[in-house]
């Protein structure tokens, strides 16, 4: 007996929000429809094989002019990761000044991407100049 | 500070900036104004990524995007008043506008032959969207919470629930609980969600968190001031609680994500009409205030833009509107033509258009609709729409060459095909 099954998926790629029908045959993709792009095609083959997310969040960055920088993973990374990379960064600080792009972990928990910096924090010897 | 500048800009965010650095280039002498200690507006803090799509073709983060513009700001002649509150605004004549402002250094005058207003918008309050109860500690609105989590590293709460299911809510439960919070729920007074299918996906399943559907919050209840849970009642057909359906839901926090208003009070009081149905700003295609003449406005104190690039957008069309205003000494008079919000549409800006240059339409519906075309009377443009929501800003340019193909007013309609 094979199994076959028709997955739906949502195209979170661009707003437009295509719905895609992967059809599968003993877990093998046989046909893609629904898409509007390629890259869309794409997305929807890896969400029903291991999906993927890029994650944003913050660390926190010490005597800089903001407590917080915001950062992502240079890539996609497994979904069952998000929580876990979120977690580890919380315990995580860092120093000003930093600019955009700037790495802050290589090779996060050996996941194969990097986190980066998506916002500046530059030095300020008067902390948090805006509360004062 | 005694110069008169060609331009002053109000408000450093990305419509704002945008417009300083197109009428710099254009040299004009530009000021711009922002009230907080740094310029970006909204982006700064918003630290996901679905900015920029349309136009820098890329996905950046809020931050990322804005910087792009700062970078420009600061490589140009263009003076910058951080810190700087603009209280009001005070128009002289045609080419003389007062600028009251606000600053730790004190308060003065500025003068300036026109101004960009770019104040963007503010949130709703609970007390807007009919939650009622006593003031206690633990209700954000989400700009609120964003900001405090964001960009001071601070948690508002860890038991969550969010009211409203516009992409501000839906991006901001993901946030919550990437930073360990518990998010008991979204509710949704509407039979359908307001955001993007993409951040249900992303934002709300990803995560296993709950939407409620026509659902609303009857009572916050709270216990030492601060919320300790809050009452859910489904609603009927015209949106009121349906009694017996009360359900008490454990949180501390709060969240308020009902929608923006365009900042319209400086405005309002020199003299500017409002559309209530934008509840922005009554303009031209050049983005003028058809009542007070070189007042030009862009962004989300226009109207409420789902993408910055739109905000973008209006900023550059006010900085070229602001050039040739000051090239002529004025807009030069046209026979304005009237664009009507007709069947299904909620509204349309601009309010009028020249006939002189293409324009951008920017339109919402006023209800979900399958199957229909977007159709612009006299000019015989249509476009089908397959599926269009009320949250989904739609943007149609209109060419020179279609607007003199007819003579009289523009009826913009969605009809059901
Ligand atoms: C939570 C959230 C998420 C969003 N996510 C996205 C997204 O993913 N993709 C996307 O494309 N768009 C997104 N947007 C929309 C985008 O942020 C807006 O379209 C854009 O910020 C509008 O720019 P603006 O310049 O009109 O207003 P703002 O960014 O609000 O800037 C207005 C500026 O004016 C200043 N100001 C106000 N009043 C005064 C005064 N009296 N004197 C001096 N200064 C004043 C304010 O301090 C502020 O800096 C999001 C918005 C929100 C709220
Ligand atoms: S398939 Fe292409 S057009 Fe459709 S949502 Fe995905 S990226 Fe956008």
């Amino acid at each position: 007996m094979k199994s076959y099954v028709e997955k739906r998926v949502i195209c979170i790629i661009c707003p437009r929000g295509c719905e895609i029908r992967v059809r599968l045959v003993d877990g093998k993709i046989i046909s893609v429809e629904g898409y509007s792009c390629p890259m869309g095609k794409k997305y929807a083959e890896q969400e029903v094989c291991s999906p993927k997310r890029v994650l944003m969040t913050i660390v926190r960055c010490e005597n800089g002019d903001l407590p917080v920088v915001s950062v992502k993973t240079s890539g996609p990374v497994p979904k069952d990761k998000l929580l876990e990379i979120s977690r580890y960064l919380a315990g995580i600080k860092v120093k000003p000044p930093i600019r955009i792009g700037d790495v802050i972990i290589r090779n996060v928990l050996d996941l194969g991407v990097d986190i980066v910096a998506t916002r500046p924090c530059m030095p300020v010897e008067n902390k948090y100049s805006d509360q004062k | 500070m005694n110069k008169t500048y060609d331009v002053a800009v109000i408000g450093g965010g990305p419509a704002g900036l945008a417009a300083a650095i197109k009428t710099a280039d254009k040299g004009l002498k530009t000021v711009v104004i922002e009230a907080m200690n740094r310029l970006g507006g909204i982006p700064i803090q918003c630290i996901h990524t679905g900015f920029g799509l349309h136009y820098f073709k890329e996905d950046l983060t809020g931050p990322e995007f804005v910087y792009r513009f700062i970078d420009k700001v600061m490589d140009r002649d263009i003076d910058l008043l951080l810190e700087t509150y603009v209280e009001e605004i005070i128009n002289e004549s045609m080419m003389s506008k007062k600028i009251k402002i606000i600053s730790p250094k004190g308060s003065w005058i500025i003068e300036s032959k026109t101004i960009i207003y770019a104040a963007g918008a503010r949130e709703r309050h609970r007390y807007e969207i009919g939650i009622p109860g006593f003031n206690v500690a633990g209700v954000y609105t989400a700009g609120e919470a964003q900001a405090m989590m964001d960009l001071y590293g601070i948690m508002p709460g860890k038991k969550i629930l969010i009211i409203g299911s516009g992409d501000v809510g839906l991006i901001m439960a993901r946030r919550f609980v990437l930073e360990g919070a518990e998010v008991v729920g979204v509710v949704e007074i509407l039979g359908y969600p307001s955001g993007l299918t993409r951040n249900i996906v992303q934002c709300l399943q990803d995560f296993g968190i709950p939407l409620l559907l026509r659902h609303t919050v009857t009572e916050i209840k709270a216990n030492n001031g601060r919320v300790s849970s809050a009452i859910i009642s489904e609603v009927d057909e015209s949106l009121n609680p349906t009694p017996g359906t009360e359900k008490e839901v454990k949180c501390d926090t709060i969240i308020i994500a009902a929608g923006l208003r365009p900042r319209t009070k400086l405005l309002k009081k020199m003299g500017v009409l409002i559309d209530p149905r934008t509840r922005g700003p009554i303009v031209n295609d050049y983005l003028e205030s058809i009542s007070v003449p070189g007042v030009f406005i862009a962004g989300n104190a226009l109207v409420i833009n789902d993408y910055v690039d739109y905000a973008v957008e209006q900023g550059e069309t006010a900085a070229e509107s602001v050039h040739e205003y000051i090239e002529n000494k004025g807009v030069l008079s046209a026979e304005w033509r009237k664009v009507i919000p007709g069947s299904n549409i909620l509204f349309v800006v601009p309010h009028y258009v020249s006939g002189r240059k293409d324009v951008v339409l920017y339109s919402r519906v006023s209800r979900p609709l399958e199957n229909t075309y977007f159709q612009i009377g006299g000019i015989g443009k249509k476009i089908p729409l397959i599926k269009i929501m009320p949250s989904t800003m739609l943007r149609i340019v209109l060419r020179k060459t279609e607007l003199s193909k007819y003579i009289g007013d523009i009826v913009v309609e969605a009809v059901e095909k």
